[in-house]
C-alpha cells in the first residue's frame, strides 16, 4: 500500500522519470563531496544531541524529583495540607475524617529534619490510619532483632528510605540523632521503608512521638485522605465539600496539583533550556542551507543540463530535498544516539538540573523518552529539509538555458535588494513578542524571537549591500581591496549564505550575553542593598531564637543593633511552589528598608500591611493598594503597601511586619539575625561573644555568615546557572564558525577561474590574498555587525519579555561592550583567516589551468 | 608594416611533458609592433603551453623569451608579474569578465594594478570602450552582453594600459561565425592600432585569416603556412 502511494507521489512530481538521473546526481554529489555532506550531517547532529540531551537530563531530574515527592506523599492521592510549617490544629482530623465522601484519613507531621549533617524529611505518622491510606509510609524492619512492624508503635522507632538508609551510612539498630523544629531526639534505626521509592530522602516515626518529642503537639502538617469510592463518586463535588470544612491555614492538594507544583519550580528553566539548545539545532539548519545553496550553485549546470534533457522543476526540487532528507536523517539519527550518551554523562557529572540548583538530589540514571526522541529527530529532519527547499526552489528556478550558458551566474549588482521580506518578519516579530504568556510560559515570546532572528537573517543581504555601498562607491583604494569590495557589492546574497548561521547563532549568543549581563548586575546591585548588615546567622532544621535569647544577644557589646526575622514557605496555592513569608519589624510603614519598585500612600483601614515582591505580585496578581488573603490567620484582610525588587525567590516573598506576624500567628520564634556592629567594634570578638551566649544545642544548628560570602556564594551560584547556556551557546557559534569557514572556503575554491584570469592580468598571490583577507573581514565584520544587532533586538525580548513571563523579574538593560567587542573581533579574524586559507588553496592550482575553459 | 626590433624574441626554445614526449623544441619566434601571428596546430601540440611560457606562467627547458627588450629567463615570479601587468595583454577564449565590476571596471582592471588614477583609468576604460563600440555602455554589467559583445570587452581589457604584447588564446572559440568574424576584424584593427605585438592561438580557419603571418606548431619547432 505504502509503495503504490510512493510511486502515485513520485510519479506526479516527475520523479519516476529522472529517478536514475537523479540518483546519478545525487550519488555523484556524495561521492565527490562527502565532507561537505558529513559536515552538514554532523551539524544537524549537535543540534539533535544537545536538544534531546538537555531534554532528556531536565526530563530524567524531574521524574527522579517526583518519585522523591510520591515517596513522601506515600502515594495519596488527596491530602489537606498546611499552608506553613506552623501546620494546622490537629482538631481539623475528626472533622475531616467525619466528612461525607471520606473513608478514611491519615495525620501526619511532617519537619525539616537532619540526621549526620544529612536533610530528611521526618514524617509522624499515626501506623493505624496509614496502613488504610498511605501504606507506603509504613516501616519494615527486614532485618535483625524483632523482625516485622511491630517496632512501628515504639516511640523511638525509625524508618529510613533506601536513600535515607545510604546517605546516614545507618543500618537496623543505629541509634541516629536527628534534629528537627530545633530539638535534637536520639532515635533507633527500626528498620526500612521499601515502598518509599528509591530517590526520596524520608524517615518515618510514629505521630505522637513526633508531636511530642519535636514540640509539635496539638499541630499536625498534612492529611492524607481516602475517598470512600473514587471510581463511582465526584472528586470535584468531593473535593469541593472538604474545602469549605478546611481551616484557612490548609490547602486541598491533589496528586496532580503537586506534580503541578513539583513542575513549576523549574519549569520556566527547563523550557529556556530546552529553547537555547534548539539555537544550535537551527544553527545547524542554517549550516545545511549554506551547503545546499552553494552546492546547488555548483551544479547548477549540471541541473540546466537534465532541464534541458527533458527533466521537471519538480525533480529538481526533489533531488535537493531528497539530499537534505537523507542529510537530516542521518544527522538525527546520530544526534538522538550522540543526545542518549551526552544526557548520561551530564546526569553523571553535573547532575540533574545541569547545575542550577533546582533538584538537590539529582537523578538516579537517563529516563528515555521515546516521545522526545521522536519530536527531535523531526526537527532534524525539518531543519535539514527547510533548509534544502530554498536552494531547491532556486534551482528550480534558473532559466536553464541562461544557467547552460552563464554557469548559473545570476548576480546583478544594480538589482536592488529587497528589505521588506526582513522588515515584514521583523514586526511579525515586535508583535508577537508584545503577547501575554500562555501557560505561564512565554511561548509567543519564543516566537516573537524566532520571527525576530529569521527576519533578521533575511535582512543580511540587504545589511551587507547597505553596510558596503558607500565603500563601493567612493572606493579610491589599492585594486585587491576595490575587487573585494566590489565582489561582496555586487553578490551580498553570497555573504549572506555564509553568514546566515553565524549571524543566527551569534545574535542568540548576544542576546543570551546582554540578558545574563543585565541580570548579574541587577542581582549585584540588589545584593549590595539587602546585605546592610555586618554578619548574618541563620539557624536550620527548624530551630529558632526565642525573645529572651533575643534579648541577650542585642545586649552584647560591640552590637550596634540586631534584626531579628522569620522566614517560612507559604503555600497559597497547592498547584504552585511555596512563596517566602518574611517577618521582620518595619518601624516606618511608610519607607520599609526594601528595594521597593512601587508603594501606595496609605493602605485601607482593617487590613494588615505587607510588601510583595516583584514575582509575587506578577505571579499572584497583587498590586499595590490591593487587598489580598494570605493563609495564616483566618480572616484577616491584608493589603499590599508597596512591591519590593527580589532576585532570591522566584516562587515570590511577602514581607509583614514581625509584630503582625507575632500577633496573627503567635509564633514568637525568629530564624535568622542580620547584625550590625558598633561603629569602634571589630567583627572578630563580636561573633565569638554572640556563638557564646548561644544554647550549646542552637550552636550547632546556627549558620554564620559574612555579607561578602553571601553576595560570594550567590553570585557564584548565578554564575552556575547560566554555565550550560554558555556551553549551549559556545556549541551553536562553533556550529556556525564551521559553517562560515565551510562557505566561504567553497565560495573561494568555485572562484579559482577568477583568481587564474586575475593572475594572467599581473595581480600577484599575495593580492589575491589581500582580497580575500579584505573580503573575510568585510564578511566577518558584516556577521558580526548583524549579529550584535539582531542581538540586542533579541536582548530586549529577553530582559522584557521572556524573563518577566518565565521568571517574574525585570530588570534593565546592560550592554556587555567586552562580549560584543571579542564577538566581532574572533568573528571577523576567523573569517579573514578562513577566507585566506581558502585562497591559499585556490590559488596553489595553476593560474593556467584555473582560467581553461573546461576546467 | 614594421619590421624593426621584435616586441617579443624567442629563441631555440625547448619544452617537454612528463614521460619520453617532448612537445617542441629549437622553437624560434620574432613578433614585430603591429604584427598579428597566428599559431595553429594539431590538438596537444602544446599551442597553450607556448603561450603560457611567452606569458611567464610556465617555464622552457630551453631557450629564451625576450619581451620589450626584458628577458624572461632572469626574472624571479615577482618581476614576470610585474612584467605581465605592464607589457603583455590577454585574450581568452571565455572572456573572464568580472561580473561583479561594471564593464568600465572591467576594462579598467590593468590600468588600475599600476596606478591610483581612478578617473584617468576611467577616462581610459571609456576610450577603449569607444573603440570597441561599446561606448556609453561602461555601467553596464556583464550580464547585459552577448557574447560577442564580453569578448570585445576582453579586447578592450587586453590593450587598455598598451602592453607591448598581447597574448590571445582561441579568442573566438565561444562564438558562432559571423560574430566571430566581426570580433576578429575588431581585434586586429585595435591590434595594429595600439602597435602591440599579438601572438594568437586558433584552431580556427577563419581565425588565422586575418593574421599577418600563419605558422603551425609541431615537435620541431614553428613552420611557417603564410608569409606576412
Amino acid at each position: 500500500m505504502q509503495m503504490v502511494w510512493w510511486n502515485c507521489v513520485a510519479a506526479k512530481s516527475g520523479l519516476m522519470s529522472g529517478r536514475l538521473a537523479l540518483r546519478w546526481l545525487i550519488g555523484g554529489e556524495w561521492r565527490f563531496h562527502p565532507a561537505r555532506f558529513a559536515m552538514t550531517a554532523i551539524a544537524i547532529a549537535v543540534g539533535v544531541a544537545l536538544g534531546f540531551a538537555v531534554h532528556l537530563v531536565n526530563g530524567s531530574a524531574l521524574a527522579s524529583f517526583n518519585g522523591a515527592m510520591r515517596g513522601i506523599s506515600g502515594g495519596a492521592a488527596l491530602s489537606v495540607r498546611a499552608t506553613s510549617p506552623l501546620g494546622f490544629d490537629e482538631q481539623t482530623y475528626p472533622e475531616i475524617a467525619r466528612a461525607e465522601g471520606v473513608a478514611d484519613a491519615s495525620p501526619v507531621v511532617s519537619l525539616n529534619a537532619r540526621a549526620r549533617d544529612v536533610r530528611l524529611t521526618l514524617l509522624g505518622v499515626d501506623i493505624t490510619r496509614a496502613a488504610a491510606v498511605t501504606p507506603a509510609l509504613i516501616g519494615m524492619n527486614l532485618r535483625g532483632p524483632g523482625a516485622g512492624n511491630e517496632t512501628a508503635f515504639d516511640e523511638t522507632a525509625l524508618f529510613l528510605s533506601h536513600q535515607a538508609m545510604a546517605r546516614t551510612h545507618a543500618r537496623v539498630g543505629t541509634q541516629l540523632a536527628v534534629i528537627a523544629n530545633g530539638r535534637t531526639v536520639l532515635l533507633r534505626v527500626a528498620g526500612t521503608l521499601p515502598a518509599a521509592g528509591d530517590t526520596a530522602e524520608l524517615a518515618v516515626m510514629d505521630i505522637a512521638a513526633a508531636q511530642w518529642r519535636f514540640g509539635r503537639l496539638g499541630r499536625i502538617d498534612r492529611l492524607d485522605i481516602a475517598l470512600s469510592d473514587p471510581a463511582a463518586a465526584d472528586p470535584a463535588a468531593a473535593e469541593a465539600k472538604l474545602r469549605a470544612r478546611l481551616p484557612p491555614n490548609a490547602v486541598l492538594s491533589s496528586e496532580a496539583a503537586q506534580t503541578a507544583q513539583s513542575d513549576a519550580v523549574s519549569r520556566a528553566y527547563r523550557v529556556n533550556l530546552d529553547m537555547l539548545a534548539l539555537v544550535a539545532l537551527l544553527t545547524g539548519g542554517f549550516l545545511v542551507y549554506s551547503a545546499q545553496s552553494l552546492s546547488v550553485v555548483r551544479r547548477q549546470r549540471a541541473f540546466a543540463l537534465l532541464r534541458t534533457l527533458g527533466m521537471d522543476r519538480h525533480s529538481v526540487i526533489a533531488a535537493v530535498v531528497a539530499e537534505g532528507l537523507a542529510i537530516g536523517l542521518i544527522g538525527a539519527s546520530v544526534g538522538l544516539a550522540s543526545g542518549y550518551a551526552l544526557a548520561w554523562a551530564a546526569l553523571r557529572w553535573l547532575g540533574g538540573d545541569l547545575g542550577a540548583g533546582y533538584f538537590g538530589g539529582g537523578a538516579n540514571g537517563v529516563v528515555f523518552q521515546p516521545g522526545a526522541a521522536a519530536v527531535f529527530l523531526a526537527l532534524g529532519l525539518l531543519a535539514a529539509v527547510l533548509g534544502s527547499a530554498v536552494p531547491a526552489w532556486t534551482a528550480a528556478r534558473a532559466a536553464p538555458a541562461a544557467a547552460l550558458k552563464n554557469a548559473g551566474d545570476v548576480r546583478d549588482p544594480r538589482q536592488r535588494v529587497a528589505w521588506w521580506p526582513a522588515a515584514v518578519l521583523m514586526a511579525a516579530g515586535a508583535g508577537a513578542a508584545l503577547m501575554p504568556p500562555v501557560a505561564r510560559l512565554p511561548l509567543f515570546g519564543y516566537i516573537g524571537m524566532a520571527l525576530l532572528l529569521a527576519g533578521g537573517v533575511a535582512g543580511v543581504p540587504w545589511f551587507a549591500r547597505a553596510l558596503i555601498a558607500p565603500l563601493a562607491h567612493r572606493w579610491r583604494g589599492a585594486v585587491p581591496d576595490m575587487l573585494a569590495i566590489r565582489h561582496l557589492y555586487g553578490a551580498p546574497g553570497e555573504a549572506a549564505t555564509a553568514l546566515c548561521g553565524i549571524v543566527a547563532s551569534t545574535a542568540l549568543m548576544i542576546a543570551m550575553a546582554t540578558m545574563v549581563s543585565s541580570f548579574r548586575g541587577a542581582v549585584d546591585d540588589w545584593l549590595g542593598s539587602v546585605l546592610d548588615g555586618d554578619v548574618y546567622l541563620r539557624t536550620n532544621a527548624g530551630a529558632s531564637f526565642d525573645p529572651a535569647l533575643r534579648a541577650r544577644l542585642s545586649a552584647i557589646p560591640g552590637v550596634a543593633s540586631m534584626t531579628f526575622s522569620r522566614q517560612l514557605p507559604l503555600t497559597i496555592a497547592p498547584d504552585r511552589p511555596p512563596l517566602a513569608l518574611i517577618a521582620r519589624p518595619v518601624q516606618d510603614r511608610t519607607n520599609p528598608p526594601l528595594a521597593l519598585i512601587a508603594r501606595v500612600a496609605q493602605t485601607p483601614t482593617n487590613t494588615v500591611p505587607v510588601w510583595v515582591s516583584e514575582p509575587a505580585q506578577r505571579l499572584y496578581g497583587w498590586n499595590p493598594g490591593d487587598t489580598i488573603a494570605l493563609p495564616i490567620a483566618g480572616q484577616t484582610r491584608f493589603s499590599v503597601a508597596g512591591v519590593w525588587r527580589d532576585y532570591g525567590r522566584q516562587a515570590g516573598a511577602v514581607l509583614i511586619d514581625d509584630r503582625d506576624y507575632e500577633r496573627l500567628t503567635g509564633d514568637s520564634g525568629r530564624d535568622q539575625i542580620a547584625v550590625t556592629l558598633a561603629r569602634e567594634a571589630q567583627l572578630a570578638p563580636v561573633v565569638r561573644s554572640v556563638l557564646a551566649a548561644l544554647p550549646p544545642a542552637l550552636r550547632s544548628q546556627t549558620e554564620m555568615t559574612e555579607p561578602a560570602t553571601l553576595r560570594r556564594f550567590a553570585l557564584a551560584l548565578f554564575d552556575r546557572s547560566f554555565a550550560v547556556t554558555y556551553v549551549l551557546e559556545a556549541v551553536a557559534i562553533l556550529v556556525g564558525l564551521a559553517g562560515v569557514a565551510a562557505t566561504l572556503s567553497a565560495q573561494t575554491i568555485a572562484r579559482a577561474q577568477e583568481f587564474g584570469m586575475l593572475r594572467h592580468l599581473g595581480v600577484t598571490r599575495q593580492q589575491v590574498s589581500r582580497m580575500l583577507a579584505a573580503q573575510g573581514v568585510i564578511v566577518g565584520l558584516t556577521g558580526a555587525l548583524a549579529g550584535i544587532a539582531l542581538g540586542l533586538i533579541l536582548a530586549q525580548v529577553l530582559i522584557h519579555v521572556i524573563n518577566p513571563q518565565s521568571f517574574n523579574w525585570t530588570m534593565s538593560t546592560r550592554i556587555p561592550f567586552g562580549t560584543l567587542a571579542g564577538v566581532a573581533a574572533a568573528l571577523t579574524g576567523a573569517a579573514a583567516l578562513t577566507a585566506i586559507i581558502a585562497g591559499r588553496h585556490a590559488t596553489a592550482q595553476s593560474a593556467i589551468l584555473s582560467v581553461r575553459e573546461d576546467w | 608594416m614594421a619590421q624593426t626590433v621584435p616586441r617579443l624574441l624567442v629563441r631555440a626554445l625547448g619544452k617537454s611533458v612528463p614521460g619520453p614526449r617532448r612537445l617542441f623544441q629549437h622553437l624560434d619566434l620574432a613578433v614585430a609592433s603591429g604584427e598579428l601571428v597566428a599559431i595553429v596546430g594539431e590538438s596537444g601540440v602544446g599551442k597553450s603551453t607556448l603561450l603560457n611560457i611567452l606569458a611567464g606562467l610556465d617555464a622552457a627547458e630551453a631557450g629564451s623569451v625576450t619581451i620589450a627588450g626584458t628577458d624572461l629567463g632572469p626574472l624571479n615570479e615577482a618581476a614576470r608579474t610585474k612584467l605581465r601587468r605592464e607589457q603583455i595583454g590577454f585574450v581568452f577564449q571565455a572572456f573572464h569578465i568580472l561580473p561583479y565590476l561594471t564593464l568600465r571596471q572591467n576594462v579598467a582592471l590593468p590600468l588600475a594594478l599600476v596606478s591610483p588614477d581612478a578617473r584617468a583609468a576611467e577616462r581610459r576604460a571609456n576610450a577603449m570602450l569607444d573603440a570597441v563600440g561599446l561606448g556609453g555602455r561602461g555601467d553596464g554589467y556583464a550580464r547585459d552582453l552577448s557574447g560577442g559583445e564580453l569578448q570585445r570587452v576582453a579586447i578592450a581589457r587586453a590593450l587598455v594600459h598598451r602592453p607591448a604584447l598581447i597574448l590571445a588564446d582561441e579568442p573566438t572559440g565561444n562564438l558562432d561565425p559571423e560574430t566571430a568574424a566581426r570580433v576578429l576584424t575588431l581585434f586586429a584593427e585595435a591590434v595594429r592600432h595600439h602597435d602591440a605585438a599579438c601572438v594568437m592561438v586558433t584552431h580556427s580557419a577563419q581565425s588565422a585569416m586575418i593574421a599577418d603571418r600563419v605558422l603551425q606548431l609541431n615537435a620541431d619547432g614553428l613552420v611557417e603556412l603564410r608569409g606576412g
